[in-house]
């Protein structure tokens, strides 16, 4: 990483006024993000419903100023430059972008040409990006006849009419099946594989593993850990093990967690979720102990480190749970 | 420049889009139709009573129907505009450097150009009645509506950028257009209004308007009332313009 990342903040922060009427509480949505992502990247932005994620997302791509804090997209200031920034980004919010009304080459037309293409290169690029995305036969019917894979590949050329150096892409794939979720995650490699850097908000796990290079893991608008997929996994040295105990979950808890293989040990969901330095030989001690103390286990499952896992040292909660 | 070359690409997507559905379009003129129609009879009668403005009566009511359709096609804008906002056009084109003055004008004049449209329909649609028609006056009524329109198409934008859904942006428009119609002499003249009601009027835009287009289509060129209306019109306008600039500018907050 010797050039200059493409986004970078310091102590980023954004406070919302508070719910109720007349109350002068406020919400923090993100509390002091420092954050770098070099370019070339698919750089994921992880965390549960509510954490900050498209906050963060939208201050970047200069849809809100930051209460406190800087900003720096793509050589210029969010907050005082956003006209050299909007230049250089694409932006596809979760809500699409697209109007159900206009065909996908209107839609791709007037982008360019809101950019300051000439028609004709509008056209053009609209065409180029029609065919890369695979939407040469919808091209010239209404957004809404898209099917939900069909709409967001659209989305996301709509944000690549322009070549910009950033892509953002807030929840890119929530909501689509796996065949079009994996269709999309192809489409996103093949822009890194261009030079595009992308940023992509997601509370998927899988996702987050199988296609980010980088990580940035955020919970109530802080974040809470940092670095590639697997740098994140190996921070948890050992196995992970869920034990189901059919309710004797406390009690299990407070037996095994005074034992010297076990380094960390909690409930969530009913389960017993136990990090441990070697799985294999963890496995027949708990069973003893169990069995001793007359438990039989419904269910076991021995795994190496998830990214699930990670979070849940994190911030003692399960992301799956916060995220469902 | 930038501004000018933006309002175009906004206003050609605006109208294709209005065309291709044009329910509103049509909706907008079904009403007036039905008061020309079922309305406007009834005030052949009325036009002799003492205290009824000169001209037949429908070159008094027809003004009135004119304004009230400006009014009411640029009043209910706003919910075309909440609906983009939901796909997220609007965020989509704030993350460029489109000029946020266009994305207003554009817009408004878009609807400019539908309501002068309905207008021209009403207009022809009234000669059988006994509309009479004298090309200048009527040419500066028309430029009196699309002004209407500049004032309250912005306003109905504002309104919707901020309240973001049709649900909060209906009544507030309702409570707004209701009393800005009645005290405007659209229905009856305001001459057959008690003083107090009289009075009250002469603070809405519109009623100078209507008086403005009335004396416009009687070819009453001396009527003081146009200078008022064109000048109370232009004015707001620019206000409303500059005021939904701004807010489409915000808007990303």
């Amino acid at each position: 990483m010797t050039a200059d990342p493409i986004i970078q903040t310091t102590a980023l922060r954004r406070t919302f006024k508070g719910g109720g009427r007349g109350t002068k509480s406020e919400v923090v949505a993100v509390a002091g993000v420092d954050l770098s992502v070099a370019a070339g990247d698919i750089f994921g932005f992880l965390g549960p419903n509510g954490a900050g994620k498209t906050t963060t997302l939208r201050i970047l791509a200069t849809l809100l100023p930051p209460t406190s804090g800087s900003a720096c997209v793509a050589g210029f200031d969010v907050a005082g430059e956003a006209r050299q920034v909007r230049t250089r980004i694409g932006y596809v919010a979760q809500s699409g972008g697209s109007y159900r009304e206009s065909t996908g080459r209107e839609e791709l037309v007037i982008q360019g040409r809101l950019f300051g293409m000439s028609k004709a290169d509008s056209q053009a690029r609209a065409a180029e990006l029609l065919g890369a995305l695979d939407l040469v036969d919808a091209a010239d019917r209404t957004c809404g006849t898209y099917s939900g894979g069909m709409r967001r590949r659209l989305n996301i050329g709509i944000g690549m009419v322009h070549r910009p150096a950033l892509l953002f892409l807030d929840e890119p794939t929530t909501g689509l099946d796996p065949q079009a979720r994996a269709r999309l995650w192809d489409e996103i490699r093949k822009l890194r594989d261009t030079g595009t850097t992308v940023f992509l908000t997601t509370h998927y796990l899988e996702e987050a593993d199988a296609l980010c290079d980088r990580l940035a893991i955020i919970d109530h608008g802080r974040i809470v850990a940092e670095g590639s997929p697997d740098e994140l996994k190996r921070q948890i040295a050992g196995d992970v093990l869920t034990i189901g105990v059919n309710g004797n979950g406390e009690k299990v808890v407070a037996l095994l967690s005074k034992q010297p293989f076990v380094r960390e040990a909690g409930l969530e969901d009913g389960l017993v979720r136990l990090f441990v330095d070697r799985g294999e030989a963890a496995v027949p001690a708990v069973l003893r102990l169990l069995d001793a103390e007359g438990l039989a286990p419904s269910t076991m499952d021995l795994h190496r480190p998830s990214l699930d896992d990670v979070f849940l040292k994190k911030t003692g909660r399960s992301l799956r749970e916060s995220a469902a | 420049m930038r501004t000018t070359r933006d309002t175009w690409l906004i206003y050609q997507r605006s109208l294709v889009l209005s065309l291709r559905n044009p329910v509103w379009v049509i909706m907008g003129i079904l009403q007036p139709i039905l008061y020309l129609l079922l309305f406007g009879p009834l005030l052949t009668n009325i036009a002799r009573m003492p205290g009824f403005p000169p001209g037949g009566a429908f070159n008094v009511f027809v003004p009135g129907i004119l304004v009230m359709t400006a009014l009411f096609g640029a009043a209910f804008v706003g919910f075309g505009l909440c609906d983009e906002m939901r796909e997220g056009v609007v965020e989509r084109m704030l993350v460029t450097p489109t000029s946020r003055a266009a994305m207003l004008l554009g817009r408004s004049l878009r609807d400019v150009t539908l309501l002068l449209a309905q207008a021209l329909i009403i207009v022809v649609l009234a000669i059988p009645f006994g509309l009479e028609i004298n090309p200048g006056g009527v040419a500066v009524a028309f430029g009196m509506l699309a002004l209407i329109g500049m004032m309250m198409s912005p306003v109905s934008y504002i309104l919707a950028l901020v309240l973001k859904s049709e649900d909060s942006l209906a009544p507030v428009v309702n409570g707004m257009a209701l009393p800005l119609l009645l005290l405007s002499g659209v229905m009856l003249p305001m001459s057959l209004a008690p003083d107090w009601l009289q009075t009250v009027a002469k603070f809405n835009p519109l009623y100078h308007a209507v008086s403005a287009i009335r004396a416009l289509f009687n070819a009453n060129y001396g009527d003081g009332e146009i200078v008022v209306g064109l000048v109370v019109l232009v004015v707001l306008a620019v206000v409303t313009i500059a005021l939904g600039a701004r807010t489409f500018s915000r808007a990303a907050a």
